[in-house]
């Protein structure tokens, strides 16, 4: 009976217009004590019922017995204020507060910053959201982001400034950020963490509790991922990227992820998992490859799909995603409250997806934006998101002669002026390299813009 | 009954031009084009016989309905007057024209076209001054509107509309095309067509052909009671309601005073009965007077055209004369692929504003120079000369762009680019970029090693001036700023290569 009124309450909702906010205001003004414990979400979204409170799962953390929830908050990506300026912190705090109240009521216990993130402010307001709880209520993982200065007083000072910025006495994960870059990898290792003794200073603050947990993040060179793995000292965690395009094939140069968690698994090293959506890439897939998808688990989105997949390893500790808006967070505590591990024939399905994936011209950006600013003012990520969703979606012909060319020529053109202004587009790529080796997908960024400039310089004179 | 014709088609020409000037995506020009080279000096200036031919046909036949229908400025002005209407009721009456002042205006013109004194020919031409007013006044509104929906569409993932960038070309005309409608707005909204009737050239010189219209308003004086209801009516002030007489080289043929008059003693008809009846002696020197004029001031606007084409023939063929490639500025003005020379333009254009507004890439912008006020100069701060599109040259009306296929625009040097070495960020920072050459769309740019070579990755840009066609595209995508270290100027006479 319950459940029947329930959905007779969204169908008016749904005919007086859901979702739009003065409704919402309405009905929060006018429902039952009982009902505004409910969730916010069950007003203003769709027919799939309650987001489960206390359905989550958790893995244990084999050293320090944390009970993390396997759904981590990747703090990367928070809601940006409308109209920031530039010397301002651009990160909209309350929509951070709203966020982070939401998760750890779900069940989301682990939140991963880094100093650089969100032009250096993503910590403070992750700091400022966190600070609002109990400290025991989630765990903090942040990063020695440590590239422009490797310098040993630098380091220990970008490591003193987490804890200030973080508002906090100890560091559950401290992770050495971006493991694997550099034209010399173990080069580049031994000069941010070994030669500048950093490394034995972190394992002191281990020993005295301040880093509960110590790891890296990889990217890159697996060189360096061996190199440290085979190092003599004891990794607590890792962090890798996996998702099930990375599982059949390494997308960069060496993110062979079937390889990476193999290695953890070997030596017992639980596993924190980065791009498990390769920064939304596997949720806007292609019509074709959705409908397969679909007609395996009609309710589910593309990014379930990938969650599950990501998380299904027993040997992974937590997914991470940089969840910006909240339908995303619920999407994926939903996928994960509890997590229902991909059958055989599942992953099975999903490895044909990837090689149908890899078919299409997609550029492997997940749009970390670590390759920003660009000195010569292009919006890189925008313009490789605007071509992927192009790709996606059928709007990069072939040839003129193309049956839709004509419509798929003016919704590349216009949906470009549109998401990147004309002079951040690729046409202004110099080639300067500064980018390159900035990337954790080792993307050759000026070679693909200038393909997609040339593209676009080709429909533009109708000359495909 | 004619006058409501008279005001469809009025409402239906006017809402046409006026959309040529605001359609920013090239698509009404397809349809209606046209209307802006039937307007008559444009058609005098692109030597279009036909449609010179034509209109005197017409006035010749029905009076000034040029000034009615045809004319947008004209048929602003009628809008301005009917608000005036509204505000107070039967206000005109009839005044002699200031014949002085007509002829001393159309006069003026004349020589200044001939002289080639360009801008005092915008100021005074009725279509271009419409053109800037449109332009200048009415495309931003239109462009806001449009945004809006480009934003709503965006929001619905349609690609039905896109958003156009805003932007006050020139605020000298911008300026002009305010104190144009400001003044025209008081004039019309008190006196009718009082500008098109004693400033306006097109109005005197149409006004010549007009008297002699085979069609026209007649009083029947044995109907006519005298009520000089006609003539409190009449926005041109041109019927002498005292003697029964129009003025037929100031009426416009609105047809207002058919429907206003009573007594129906007003009608529109052939001239020659009523002619012969009503006038004896004292009209048939007059005619041949008039003749005289027509056929004078007619052949005048001939050796107009004459004179423009023969100064054209004049600098045909020879090498493009190169200015002063040292100096930073662009002292060569770069006018767009189809005008042959920078003198060409100067002549034929009046300044209308049609191609500076259809540009889709942002490259025209008004001069402010006095010998080419107004006129359309190419600038590449804000786009380039795209190589898909010959906009402009489709919809001029005056020939001063004229018609050129994407195919040959490819081919047609309209300035070069030089390299400020100095300036280039391989020079300044040592940065590898070659993106002038990248973008170049004739392959005129060569990617060379420097004579003394730091790096063999860094290379300069070498310029086949034969092969540049001017297009902007380096100065354009050029990473220096605020100057470009690389820029076109211009050549004062097109050439294919």
């Amino acid at each position: 009976m319950e459940k029947r009124k329930d959905i007779s309450r969204r169908n008016f909702l749904k005919i007086f217009g859901s979702g739009i906010v003065t409704t919402g205001v309405m009905l929060y003004g006018c429902s039952s004590p009982k009902e505004n414990s409910k969730d916010k979400s069950e007003e203003n979204n769709t027919n799939l019922g309650d987001v489960p409170t206390d359905k989550m799962t958790y893995r244990i953390n084999p050293t320090t017995k944390d009970k993390v929830s396997i759904l981590g908050y990747g703090c990367m990506r928070w809601p940006a204020k409308e109209n920031a300026k530039d010397d301002e912190n651009p990160i909209d705090q309350e929509e951070v507060n709203k966020l982070v109240d939401y998760a750890l009521a779900h069940g989301v216990n682990y939140f991963d910053t880094a100093p650089v993130y969100m032009r250096g402010y993503s910590e403070k307001s992750t700091g400022i959201a966190l600070k609002r709880h109990p400290r025991d209520k989630y765990y903090i993982a942040t990063k020695m982001s440590n590239f422009s200065d490797p310098s040993f007083e630098n380091s220990v000072k970008l490591y003193k400034q987490s804890f200030k910025e973080l508002q906090v006495d100890y560091i559950d994960y401290y992770l050495l950020h971006a493991i694997g870059g550099g034209s010399d990898c173990i080069q580049t290792l031994h000069d941010r963490f070994i030669d500048n003794g950093l490394i034995n200073y972190l394992l002191k603050e281990r020993e005295a509790g301040r880093i509960r947990n110590l790891g890296f993040s990889f990217h890159g060179d697996v060189k360096a991922f061996d190199y440290l793995l085979a190092m003599d000292v004891k990794w607590d965690f890792v962090q890798i990227q996996l998702n099930y395009l990375d599982w059949i094939k390494p997308l960069g140069a060496n993110i062979d992820a079937k390889y990476l968690y193999s290695e953890l698994r070997k030596k017992n090293i639980p596993a924190v998992i980065m791009e498990p959506l390769l920064g939304g890439r596997l949720a806007t897939l292609n019509e074709h490859i959705v409908k397969s998808l679909k007609e395996k688990r009609p309710e589910d989105s593309n990014a379930a799909w990938a969650f599950r997949f990501a998380g299904s390893p027993e040997g992974v500790l937590t997914v991470l995603s940089g969840m910006t808006f909240m339908e995303h967070l619920q999407d994926n505590i939903r996928t994960y409250s509890p997590l229902e591990p991909v059958s055989d024939e599942e992953k099975e399905l999903l490895n044909k997806t990837a090689i149908e994936l890899l078919q299409y011209p997609l550029v492997s950006c997940t749009n970390c934006e670590y390759c920003m600013p660009c000195p010569y003012g292009l919006n890189i990520p925008g313009i490789f998101k605007h071509y992927n969703k192009c790709v996606n979606e059928g709007n990069v012909s072939e040839s003129a002669k193309d049956e839709n060319y004509a419509k798929a020529r003016r919704a590349f053109l216009i949906g470009y002026d549109r998401s990147v202004p004309k002079l951040r587009q690729a046409s202004h790529c110099i080639g300067c390299n500064k980018c390159v080796s900035l990337c954790p997908q080792k993307i050759d960024i000026p070679e693909e813009l200038h393909r997609i400039d040339e593209y676009v310089e080709k429909i533009k004179q109708n000359k495909l | 009954m004619l006058k409501t014709v008279r005001v469809t088609a009025a409402i239906i020409f006017f809402t046409i031009i006026s959309l040529l000037f605001l359609d920013f995506t090239g698509t009404l020009h397809q349809w209606f084009g046209w209307l802006a080279k039937i307007q008559l000096v444009p058609a005098i200036l692109s030597v279009n016989v036909i449609v010179i031919v034509l209109l005197l046909i017409l006035t010749l036949l029905f009076g000034r309905i040029y000034c009615s229908v045809i004319c947008p400025l004209g048929v602003m002005q009628d809008i301005f007057t009917w608000f005036g209407g509204k505000a107070k009721k039967n206000r005109f009456s009839f005044s002699p024209a200031i014949s002085w002042l007509r002829y001393l205006m159309l006069a003026i013109f004349i020589i200044c076209l001939v002289a080639g004194v360009h801008f005092i020919v915008s100021i005074l031409e009725p279509y271009s001054a419409y053109g800037r007013i449109a332009s200048n006044l009415m495309s931003p509104i239109y462009d806001w509107g449009n945004n809006l929906f480009a934003y709503l569409a965006e929001r619905y993932n349609s690609y039905a509309f896109y958003s156009v960038d805003v932007w006050i070309k020139n605020w000298i005309v911008l300026s002009v095309a305010i104190v144009t409608i400001g003044l025209l707005f008081v004039l019309a909204f008190l006196n009718g067509r009082s500008y098109c009737n004693t400033i306006c050239p097109v109005g005197t010189f149409l006004g010549l052909i007009s008297k002699f219209s085979l069609f026209r308003p007649t009083i029947d004086t044995t109907q006519c009671n005298g009520c000089g209801l006609c003539a409190r009516n009449c926005k041109c002030s041109c019927i002498d309601n005292k003697k029964h007489v129009i003025d037929y080289s100031r009426c416009v043929v609105c047809m207002d005073c058919i429907g206003k008059c009573k007594r129906n003693a007003i009608k529109y008809k052939l001239r020659i009965d009523s002619g012969k009846k009503a006038k004896n002696d004292e009209g048939k020197p007059e005619i041949i007077d008039k003749g005289k004029r027509v056929f004078l001031s007619s052949s005048a606007i001939i050796a107009v055209s004459t004179i423009i084409s023969a100064q054209e023939k004049k600098v045909d063929g020879g090498l493009a004369i190169i200015k002063d490639k040292k100096a930073r500025e662009n002292v060569t003005k770069i006018t767009p692929p189809g005008s042959p020379s920078i003198k060409h333009l100067a002549q034929h254009c009046t300044a209308c504003q049609l191609c500076i507004n259809s540009c889709p890439n942002d490259v025209l912008h008004p001069s402010t120079e006095l010998e080419t006020f107004m006129q359309p100069i190419m600038k590449f701060d804000k786009g380039y000369c795209r190589p898909e599109c010959n906009e402009c040259s489709s919809v001029c009306p005056t020939g001063a762009i004229r018609p050129i296929t994407i195919e040959d625009k490819s081919a047609e040097q309209i300035g070069h680019a030089v390299w400020v070495a100095e300036m280039c960020i391989a020079n300044t920072e040592g940065v590898s970029c070659g993106n002038c050459g990248r973008h170049c769309t004739t392959g005129a740019i060569h990617m060379v090693p420097p004579k003394e070579a730091k790096s063999e990755e860094i290379l300069i840009p070498a310029i086949d001036t034969e092969k540049c066609i001017g297009c902007g595209a380096c100065e354009n995508l050029c990473p220096v700023s605020p100057l470009s270290a690389i820029y076109v100027t211009g050549h004062e006479r097109h050439r294919k290569i």
